[in-house]
């Protein structure tokens, strides 16, 4: 039998539920692998000021906006270029006028080699010890159009093209550098400006005057447009708390 | 329609032929080995020769990542040499196909040297069959079907290689460009047209290549010649 206290309890509970009206929901999140861990920090946070919970799906944006097409029950894309969010709204597969950037991605010539790379990366570029430069490939990746600008801008576009290698994305990129396999590549600042992570190897940030903003946006999709969840959460990525956990992932804002 | 860029279909069958070359050398005796030892470590040859077919393409790239890389012993003794790395060259996609395809030819050879049994070749040794005469002229034509079988397979498995590839490749156009990262770039990009049209040349080639390898299994059964 249940004793008077825990009925009362129970139902100061329900009219409380009911008054804030905040009955905790769900959503499923699809996010671009370079912001996966960014992501991860801000769904901790956003859990803990509304209630609601994330899921997070990661993975290449190409891919991501493949399984849109093909139906996936993503409420909220989190991509990392401002090309394809643009494109779920055109083709009518996202809430129009949802989209917003939710971060700029940082571009930064580094190498797993302590002293490879000084204060003007032009000598460390051009250096005979450097076999090979990893790029992300322009054709697939934001990061990789970025990186062809910076060296383009530093006049050595043509004369590194031998070094060249490619990674499918920036992740990749990275792994080649992290490995030694390449000498040094073009990689997301973030990769190595995680929060807990150790400085290490050398480095050079390409000053964002010198390309063109890498704008990550965030788009409503149509299974997340009636989600509480999902709605609550785009305005949390709006917010200043998860531009600071961005900018402490070494992305920009605006 | 117009056809794709084919520079990288012809990579490719060069990167297979090439492996299935070396494999076929460095297989057989491996096989042979399994088939014929008594050694209490043959199960461990036998797992380490099975390992690439358990592990993710990708971890398999990323060690051969690692171990090529010009910082590690291996990859730093080829720079060393050569002058070049043995990353993001054609020579270190051979050895990561050949590591990658490895149990694609000694598993074939090692079944067929089994169905062999001692029998013959003792038969020939009594006739003062030296032991390499032995194998030109009594095993290897016993076992013709294994071979067919096993490169046939290491040649088909090696054109379907991508894991592997785009962790060792870095995707250079000419020298580590497949077909299957080209088609992985025609999805991404959403150029469907030339994704189509190199997969379904891939898709008949698979087929046609395995339609072969049964045929071959029905003509010549085990142990026949």
């Amino acid at each position: 039998m249940l004793s008077a206290g825990f009925i009362r309890i129970a139902a100061i509970l329900v009219a409380l539920a009911t008054a804030s009206g905040a009955r905790a929901e769900e959503a499923l999140v699809a996010v671009a692998a370079n912001f996966a861990g960014a992501a991860e920090a801000i769904s901790t946070q956003f859990t803990q000021a509304t209630g609601h919970t994330l899921k997070i799906t990661t993975g290449a944006t190409g891919k991501l906006y493949a399984q849109i097409v093909q139906g996936a029950p993503f409420a909220v894309l989190m991509s990392a270029d401002a090309k394809t969010p643009a494109r779920i709204e055109a083709e009518g597969l996202g809430v129009s006028g949802s989209r917003f950037t939710y971060a700029i991605g940082r571009l930064t010539l580094w190498s797993s080699d302590a002293d490879r790379i000084g204060l003007d990366p032009n000598p460390a570029l051009t250096a005979p010890g450097t076999l090979n430069i990893a790029i992300a490939n322009p054709d697939l990746a934001p990061y990789g159009v970025a990186a062809r600008q910076a060296l383009t801008g530093l006049g050595l576009w043509d004369t590194v093209q031998p070094k060249i290698v490619m990674g499918q994305n920036i992740g990749q990129t990275f792994s080649m550098v992290d490995t030694g396999a390449a000498q040094m590549g073009f990689i997301a600042t973030s990769a190595i400006d995680a929060p807990g992570t150790q400085p290490r190897g050398s480095r050079w940030d390409v000053p964002q005057a010198m390309i063109d903003p890498i704008r990550q946006d965030a788009v409503l999709l149509l299974p997340g447009k009636d989600n509480p969840a999902a709605l609550a959460f785009m305005e949390f990525l709006g917010s200043d708390k998860a531009k600071d956990i961005a900018r402490s992932f070494g992305y920009g804002t605006e | 329609m117009t056809l794709p860029d084919l520079g990288p279909v012809w990579l490719t069958l060069q990167l297979a032929a090439v492996t299935t070359l070396v494999l076929m050398l460095i297989g057989t005796p491996i096989a042979w080995w399994l088939a014929f030892t008594a050694n209490r470590f043959k199960p461990v040859v036998e797992a380490l020769t099975a390992l690439p077919l358990v592990l993710p393409p990708t971890v398999l790239g990323f060690y051969l990542l690692v171990i090529m890389s010009p910082r590690s012993p291996i990859g730093g003794a080829f720079l060393d040499v050569t002058g070049t790395t043995l990353t993001f060259s054609f020579v270190g996609l051979v050895i990561a196909s050949v590591v990658y395809s490895l149990p694609f030819t000694v598993q074939p050879l090692q079944a067929a040297f089994e169905a062999l049994g001692r029998g013959p070749l003792e038969a020939a040794a009594t006739l003062r069959a030296g032991p390499f005469d032995r194998f030109r002229t009594v095993a290897a034509p016993m076992a013709a079907r294994g071979f067919l079988t096993a490169g046939v397979l290491t040649f088909a498995h090696t054109v379907g290689e991508f894991g592997v590839v785009l962790m060792v490749g870095g995707n250079i156009p000419g020298k580590t460009k497949v077909i299957s990262i080209a088609i992985y770039e025609h999805v991404e990009t959403i150029n469907y047209a030339d994704a189509h049209s190199l997969s379904a040349m891939m898709l008949v080639f698979s087929f046609v290549v395995l339609v072969m390898v049964y045929t071959v299994n029905r003509r010549y059964p085990v142990g026949g010649s």
